[in-house]
């Protein structure tokens, strides 16, 4: 599947069926991430259950602690 | 010939020394300033010249202290950030110094939320003093900001923001300001605050911990509406802790970023 990320296509060989299973594969935690999939911020709440497609472009917000 | 009276241009006659200067217009000041210069003897007026006359003790008023402190200010700027409502939510290391940078810069309206104490360990970055140990942050940097500037409309809201009371709690602001700490509450306000107003800007940070080069702090335009000061890497964690002079930059990014909005100009 093909997926821009960032700004950067990137293609995934195994199967990605939610943003969750993206962003378990990116080593993400789904807790210090805001996704933004075709300009929609999603939920936390609708990551588990938010379907991915071949050609759809996310930003991947990543927040680290510190303030 | 015209002259720069406390900031107000004012015509005086031609010869004009500074004492008679100050016995026409502000015959108990004490204090007498020429051109940066502090002076207690008499000295002759030329065109131009910054005389600044202050009487010790006695606080200037909203109006004469909003033109002394603007004076400063690039001109035009002063109406637009005076406009301005901007909330900052979390005023540890990075919310104290931007409330008080934008408290300086004239910001109309500042609503400050928080739900911590101060404690020692904030002292090695926090706009915070020793003998506010214990008090609320929000209590303590309205003290400080009352000392820099008693006429700063600030609104303090103590307590611990959530998904639920987040819109709330800032509903009248134009400009958010994320300065939490924890990187899930930092998600958590992003997340909520672009759902709930997707119109309104949000300057957040991340990755400001440690003494990495000043440099490698950036404000990136990250989409229309939210901007991201920091390195986005650098958490802090054991081994690499909270400084003041990076906490301050990133701070100072983020205050900056919100000036630039008020003023219209291109983030990066």
């Amino acid at each position: 599947m093909e997926l821009k990320i960032n700004g950067t296509q990137k293609t995934f060989t195994d199967e990605i069926l939610t943003v969750t299973q993206l962003l378990e594969q990116l080593n993400l935690s789904v807790d210090q991430v805001v996704v933004e999939l075709n300009r929609d911020i999603l939920a936390p709440g609708v990551l588990s259950t938010t379907g991915l497609n071949n050609g759809d472009e996310l930003e991947l917000i990543q927040f680290v602690g510190g303030g | 010939m015209d002259i720069y009276l406390n900031e107000i241009r004012l015509q005086v006659p031609e010869g004009t020394r500074l004492f008679a200067l100050r016995d026409t217009h502000r015959p108990k000041a004490d204090i007498l300033i020429l051109n940066g210069h502090l002076l207690t003897t008499d000295h002759d007026l030329e065109a131009n010249d910054r005389v600044v006359l202050i009487e010790r003790g006695v606080q200037p008023d909203a109006e004469e202290l909003e033109a002394l402190m603007m004076a400063r200010h690039t001109p035009g700027v002063h109406e637009r950030v005076k406009a301005g409502r901007v909330g900052i939510a979390g005023v540890g290391g990075l919310g104290s110094s931007i409330a008080i940078a934008l408290a300086r810069t004239g910001v109309g309206r500042l609503v400050i939320a928080d739900y911590d104490v101060v404690e020692p360990s904030n002292l090695n970055r926090q706009q915070y003093f020793i003998d506010q140990l214990g008090k609320p942050k929000v209590e303590a940097l309205a003290e400080t900001i009352k000392r820099i500037n008693p006429h700063v409309d600030l609104v303090c809201r103590q307590l611990k923001l959530t998904a639920e009371n987040l819109a709330a709690t800032f509903v009248e602001v134009d400009i958010l300001v994320e300065a939490l700490d924890a990187a899930e509450q930092k998600t958590m306000l992003v997340n909520t605050w672009l759902r709930k107003y997707p119109d309104r800007a949000l300057v957040t940070a991340s990755g400001v911990a440690g003494f990495a080069a000043s440099n490698s702090i950036k404000t990136r335009q990250i989409r229309d509406n939210l901007i991201l000061c920091g390195d986005g890497v650098t958490a802090a964690e054991p081994g690499c802790g909270l400084m003041a002079p990076r906490v301050g930059i990133a701070a100072h990014h983020q205050a900056n970023a919100v000036l630039r909005l008020l003023l219209n100009e291109e983030i990066d």
